[in-house]
């Protein structure tokens, strides 16, 4: 970053080797102030120097700088789903994540997905033109690709399958966000909040109006270099 | 003298060695320990060596054992008698299977502990006892001791009140009236006025020391690692009264010292923190160690291995055994344990005790399926909250797999408190 522009941002999976894909991603930025975060983030400052903040940290300066406004964070991201809040003054306050299973993530989009042999756009685009949902009883990732199986193979349609899978996600992903007390503005983060189906989904819900940055999977890095910045 | 004990020898090694490799990692690496916990990391290493033979050398005088899991059964009428109480820990997970064998998954790793250690005879503690005392406190170990009781060799059950009318408090007279029945039975001796007192005394002097360390903790720097704390009142359970009063005198003659001259285990404006919950039994340092991982220094510990178990004392005025009986009713019916109902005392304790440690934010530690303390958590939270003390739940188990997860919690609670 240069002052609060953007210059660059790279994504890419950290993979099973975490550390080698870091140091090709560092082999261009030579000198570079950094900030890790993530669940890696200690195990990567064991290597470089650099400063380290848990995502629940950068994901709120994040939300801050795209929408100064930002009083709640919905982040659906890979392993965990979080509902933040900050205070007027822009200080994190209360924050409640998923238990440890992967319900409720963007990875249970993601093996759902996958059972219905959908590409991820076209999953949300689906549920989102179904009118009726195939109601999922179980929540747990395992079950849940096996109860998918099933309906498949009972025949329901795929659509509804997936709006059903995207109505469970979503009263996980509400529960939690209840947890905490939500106040305006909102804004989703994470790789979740490009799922149409689900912004939709949690707007009913909520009754509430969430604000879409450009690059929500990003906010998170954007904190960090932020915070990089400030300190 | 293990095997005599019916030891599974070889579960018992690798359970030392879990414990010795846990220990290492979690204790010795803290920086500018105080040097009077080495007293307790001895006691810890001959936790399963010198404390058991000078208990089965006890035994052999005649000296009964009685194995406990709750702090409200009364050490002062054991050690009327001459008798020694321990505590049994239960702290982790061991053996896990066998006890899923007999109670259902959703049963809190307190009990699934317990049961594990038993089942698998590892622990010589609950083999040498001579009588485990149970106590009807929390539904799930109300209904495991009817399972339990055919583990060991003597289970007695100690029924408890859930409230804290005057009729609770006769009820809990009565029961520890019918205890000291038995515990004299059991002894063969008489419990005496004298000797009852004498017991009251070294029970008071022992948890003065602990009150005495508490308050130290108050200062900044902190003194004295949350952890090395917490070990203080682990061994608490199980050591010889009289030894660990001198050695916690000792401590905290040195940790005085050490504020005197403003030397600290952390760095001055360590943020501080007050854990409040479920008891932590030995080797449960999960939460501590990632607590003090991140920086943060824990002042104070709300829980029965903690203050809410050490903090009243005992008066030891009386003529008769009833009145001193009466006396230690007294005392015990303060405990703020949340089987009880309603149990607002512990909110004022939990703010108390983090104003006086001056803690900048409480962590409330709930074990999973511990319907008391997970239930109480949600409006303990609200209440510290609008009392703008910060607070962070965490649920969790013995199980090693959420590490992450709740590291980076803690880590965001940290970043919270620095504002
Ligand atoms: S939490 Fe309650 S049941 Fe458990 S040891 Fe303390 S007083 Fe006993
Ligand atoms: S932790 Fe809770 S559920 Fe477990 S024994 Fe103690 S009070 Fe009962």
């Amino acid at each position: 970053m240069e002052g609060d522009r953007t210059v660059s941002s790279h994504i890419t999976d950290t993979t099973f080797a975490p550390l080698t894909v870091c140091s090709e991603l560092m082999r261009d930025l030579p000198g570079a102030r950094i900030v890790a975060t993530g669940y890696g983030r200690h195990l990567f400052a064991r290597h470089w120097k650099c400063e380290v903040v848990t995502e629940i940290k950068a994901v709120a300066m994040g939300a801050r700088a795209l929408l100064p406004s930002c009083r709640t964070i919905i982040d659906v991201g890979g392993q965990d789903t979080k509902a933040i809040t900050i205070t007027a003054e822009g200080k994190l306050h209360k924050f409640a994540m998923n238990d440890k299973c992967a319900a409720g993530t963007g990875r249970f989009l993601e093996v759902m997905a996958d059972a219905l042999s959908f590409s991820r756009e076209e999953f949300a685009r689906k549920a989102l033109s179904a009118v009726r949902a195939e109601k999922l009883s179980s929540m747990c990732t395992v079950f849940a690709e096996s109860e998918v199986i099933s309906l498949v193979a009972r025949g329901s349609a795929r659509q509804e399958i997936a709006l059903g899978i995207h109505q469970a996600i979503s009263s996980r992903i509400l529960s939690l966000v209840k947890g905490v007390q939500i106040e305006d503005d909102i804004l989703f983060a994470g790789g979740g909040a490009l799922n149409a189906c689900l912004r939709h989904l949690i707007e009913a819900g909520l009754d509430r109006k969430l604000h879409l940055p450009d690059q929500p999977q990003i906010a998170a890095a954007l904190g960090c270099a932020l915070h990089g910045d400030l300190h | 003298m293990w095997e005599k004990l019916g030891l599974d020898l070889d579960a018992h090694d690798a359970l030392l060695e879990m414990l010795g490799q846990l220990y290492g990692q979690t204790f010795m690496s803290q920086r500018n320990r105080p040097k009077g916990m080495e007293y307790f990391d001895f006691v810890m290493s001959e936790v399963h060596g010198l404390r058991i033979k000078e208990i089965v050398d006890a035994k052999e005088e005649g000296r009964k054992v009685f194995g406990s899991f709750c702090v409200f059964v009364p050490e002062e009428i054991v050690l009327a008698v001459d008798g020694i109480l321990v505590g049994l820990c239960a702290g982790a997970e061991f053996a896990l299977d066998e006890a899923e064998n007999l109670l259902p998954r959703n049963t809190c790793s307190l009990i699934k502990g317990a049961f594990g250690f038993t089942l698998s005879n590892v622990c010589p503690y609950i083999k040498a006892a001579d009588m485990v005392i149970g106590e009807n406190t929390c539904d799930g170990k109300k209904k495991s001791y009817e399972i339990f009781r055919d583990l060991v060799s003597d289970l007695y059950v100690m029924d408890m009140p859930q409230m804290k009318n005057e009729v609770d408090r006769d009820f809990l007279r009565h029961e520890y009236r019918r205890f000291a029945a038995r515990v004299e039975e059991l002894s063969g001796r008489k419990i005496e006025v004298d000797a009852l007192r004498k017991a009251i005394g070294t029970v008071n002097a022992k948890r003065g020391a602990m009150h005495r360390l508490a308050g130290l903790r108050a200062a900044d720097p902190a003194p004295i690692s949350g952890l090395d704390a917490l070990l203080a009142n682990q061994v608490y359970f199980y050591d010889d009264p009289v030894r660990f009063t001198e050695s916690s005198n000792q401590l905290c003659n040195e940790i005085e010292e050490r504020i005197g001259k403003g030397e600290g285990v952390f760095d001055k404006g360590a943020p501080r923190i007050l854990i409040s919950g479920c008891p932590m039994a030995v080797p449960n340092w999960k939460l501590p160690t990632i607590i003090e991982g991140a920086n943060a220094v824990i002042v104070g510990e709300e829980s029965c291995v903690g203050e809410r178990g050490t903090r009243h004392l005992t008066d030891d005025t009386g003529e008769t055994v009833e009145q001193l009986i009466d006396n230690i009713v007294d005392r015990y019916f303060k405990i703020d344990c949340a089987v009880f109902t309603p149990n607002t005392v512990r909110l004022e304790h939990i703010v108390e005790m983090a104003k006086s440690y001056k803690a900048d934010g409480v962590i409330h530690y709930g074990l999973q399926f511990c319907a008391p303390y997970q239930i109480e958590a949600g409006p303990v939270e609200k209440a510290l909250e609008a009392d703008n003390i910060p607070t962070l739940r965490i649920d969790t188990d013995y199980s090693m797999e959420d590490v992450e997860q709740i590291r980076t919690r803690v880590e965001a609670f940290i970043e919270r408190l620095k504002g």
